[in-house]
């Protein structure tokens, strides 16, 4: 089984590389919002290919909230080697996922320190729920918010059409 | 050993098919195709009955006088499909069962596989070798 800080360390890379790229020196929302799509995009594509390969024998889920739970254990546990602190629903299609200590910004500092820095770290995150719930069946829109590092909440909404 | 399998995608249009070419495969086709209704069926009717385990498996969909075709769905609704000769000796369950695991793993790496894009037709030579050696030896 693979350290789990090589996984930090490539996606902490990741990040400063995808940034460093961004030819637009000026600091605006418009480069920011494509280099964090990117993110989300490759999030993506994990998350379509882990939902596939996880829930192995596991039995078909029943209903949306078997698959948020599968969400906040397996996946978790399996990504970050623990599980999601808290999974809240309003019963009409939003969830609510919270981490009081995300791996991936526990390193960083605890506290308000470095608070406009965490989206860039919670992009790849996001991307990896929606792909995992896209192949899962599910369409949804995910997004995330830090009120205090190293706390997040994701926000799941499916998008019934 | 398999006379035709098919892997099918959630949204029902053939991600890969592949028949022993011996007679026309147009034949096969329509098989896997009207098998697609008792596939639907079926996991429809497991979700509504309130039973605890539901299987990935499905089994035996419908036997013909030729063939019989089996079932096997995944979790994200891509379907498996399987017809096997009647007339072979009667293949056990858990042989079927094998085959439909290793289906699932090979299709399982296809996903993972970056080159991949979901909802293409599966091209992968290594799923091609995998369902080769589950298909009937015709020279």
């Amino acid at each position: 089984m693979a350290d789990a800080v090589l996984f930090e360390f490539l996606h902490t890379e990741m990040v400063a590389e995808l940034w460093a790229q961004d030819p637009d020196p000026d600091p605006g929302p418009g480069g920011q919002k494509m280099s964090l799509s990117v993110l989300e995009g490759m999030g993506f594509r994990v998350g379509q290919a882990m939902a596939e390969r996880l829930p192995r024998e596991t039995l078909a889920f029943r209903e949306e909230l078997d698959v948020l739970k599968f969400l906040c254990k397996d996946l978790w546990v399996a990504v970050f080697q623990k599980q999601m602190d808290s999974l809240r629903t309003n019963h009409q299609g939003t969830y609510v996922l919270q981490d009081n200590s995300f791996p991936l910004l526990i390193r960083m500092s605890s506290g308000l320190q470095y608070l406009e820095e965490a989206p860039k770290f919670l992009a790849f995150t996001c991307g990896i729920l929606r792909g995992a719930l896209s192949t899962l069946g599910i369409k949804s829109l995910v997004t995330a918010s830090v009120a205090a590092l190293p706390a997040c909440k994701f926000q799941v909404v499916i998008q019934r059409c | 050993m398999a006379v035709c399998v098919a892997v099918i995608a959630k949204e029902n249009y053939p991600l890969y098919i592949r028949s022993v070419p011996m007679e026309n495969e147009l034949k096969f086709h329509y098989m896997v195709h009207t098998s697609l209704d008792v596939v639907d069926e079926k996991v429809s009717a497991m979700g509504k009955a309130l039973v605890d385990q539901r299987e990935l498996y499905l089994g035996l969909l419908y036997p013909t006088e030729d063939y019989k075709v089996y079932g096997y769905v995944t979790n994200s609704k891509v379907k498996f499909v399987m017809v096997v000769d009647s007339s072979n000796t009667a293949l056990r369950d858990n042989e079927i069962r094998s085959m439909f695991r290793k289906l699932h793993n090979s299709y399982t790496d296809v996903m993972c596989n970056p080159f991949y894009n979901p909802g293409d037709r599966i091209q992968s030579r290594a799923f091609d070798s995998m369902v080769t050696s589950m298909m009937i030896q015709v020279c």
